[in-house]
């Protein structure tokens, strides 16, 4: 771990502390949806349409809760899109301030590498199938990492009690029968 | 603008830190769930320990705006979204912030992880209906509940108990359980003395 557990956990906990003293929990996979709404009302601008007093969109998942969805679709320099594309900036520099990663590393995961082999379709088929079931179970669950478990454990919501059992429950063993090798 | 300005900061702050501790790296994050090296796990408890009693602690302090909380709302659908989530977080040793923050530090196989994650949210969105219509996504045990009641809060609690005290009893709690838990619970020595980037 670049820095030890100690340091890093807090400095992981001030940040979440932070962002709700300041403006509200973090999360993150509702981006996800925005992203794929700017994009497909780009395609097609009669997604996401202004009404009286907000917006709505002819897809039900982004029209619910009064259009507010469909409200940061329209209007993509929102604070939680941008706050996402920041954390892409904050990673990126943070990365080369410690010299970045080496080839070998950006092509693959070590440990992924030791115990299903080199291949890179291998390997970037799983990461996309992955992404895909990631993504489904975030927004069916209503949240991600950050959002469900972290903000939301650290607020004792019981829901953030009830995604991080489910999550655990099929990540533990998931990852015991994968990653046999240590490395 | 301001809170586009504090967007950037706090965003960039969040992403540098998921780089430094190790959450964006998806080997980090296998060792941690095969359970061989848990020192990413110590750190997350010790944040989402550091994180509740601070907040808590300074709303009973009054400096912090009780206002600011948003609880999720329970149910069924989020234990088997969080199912989901676990099994690909495994596969891919990516969650949706590790994911991007993966993506801008280099590694090639996060642009298919968030290739695929755009295409889930995707497909979630035009499945929504059918999951409304299902009743899982129906609200249980109170749906937006804290497990205590929180003074001047929006939502209610599942318990009578205060939920501010609670919630720095509950904080002070994970900070004990991150230093209590073991560097690893499978195979023998001490992990990785030297952690492969």
């Amino acid at each position: 771990m670049p820095v030890n557990w100690k340091v890093g956990g807090l400095l992981l906990g001030l940040v979440f502390f932070v962002a709700v003293l300041l403006v509200k929990p973090i999360g993150v996979s509702t981006q996800f949806v925005i992203l794929d709404g700017i994009i497909g009302d780009a395609v097609n601008p009669e997604i996401v349409t202004q009404t009286g007093d907000g917006f709505t969109s002819t897809n039900a998942y982004l029209a619910k809760s009064g259009g507010k969805y469909a409200k940061s679709v329209a209007n993509p320099l929102n604070y939680s899109f941008v706050f996402v594309l920041a954390m892409m900036l904050g990673g990126f520099l943070s990365v080369m301030a410690r010299g970045g990663l080496d080839s070998r590393e950006r092509r693959m995961p070590t440990l992924w590498r030791a115990n299903f082999g080199d291949s890179a379709v291998k390997r970037y088929a799983v990461a996309f199938l992955g992404g895909f079931v990631v993504l489904y179970g975030a927004r069916l669950a209503g949240g991600c990492t950050s959002g469900h478990m972290m903000s939301g454990m650290m607020q004792t919501a019981l829901s953030g009690y009830i995604f991080a059992a489910g999550a655990f429950a099929a990540a533990i063993p998931v990852s015991i029968l994968m990653f046999r090798k240590e490395a | 603008m301001s809170s586009i300005l504090l967007a950037i900061v706090l965003g960039a702050a969040f992403g540098a830190v998921l780089d430094r501790v190790g959450a964006s790296n998806p080997n980090l994050i296998n060792r941690m769930l095969n359970l061989t090296d848990l020192r990413l796990a110590k750190a997350i408890l010790l944040a989402i320990g550091t994180g509740s009693a601070l907040m808590f602690a300074g709303q009973m302090l009054g400096v912090v705006d009780v206002g600011h909380m948003s609880v999720k709302t329970a149910y069924a659908g989020v234990f088997l979204g969080g199912l989901m989530l676990g099994a690909g977080w495994a596969a891919s040793g990516y969650c949706p912030g590790t994911g991007v923050v993966a993506l801008a530090s280099g590694r090639k196989d996060a642009l298919f992880f968030v290739a695929g994650g755009l295409l889930g949210a995707a497909a979630y969105m035009l499945s929504y209906p059918a999951w409304k219509a299902s009743g899982l996504l129906d609200k249980i045990a109170g749906g937006a509940v804290t497990l205590g009641t929180v003074p001047g809060s929006e939502y209610e609690g599942l318990t009578a108990l205060p939920g501010d005290i609670l919630g720095v009893v509950l904080g002070f709690g994970f900070v004990a359980l991150a230093f209590a838990l073991p560097e690893r619970l499978v195979g023998q020595g001490r992990p990785h003395p030297a952690p492969a980037e």
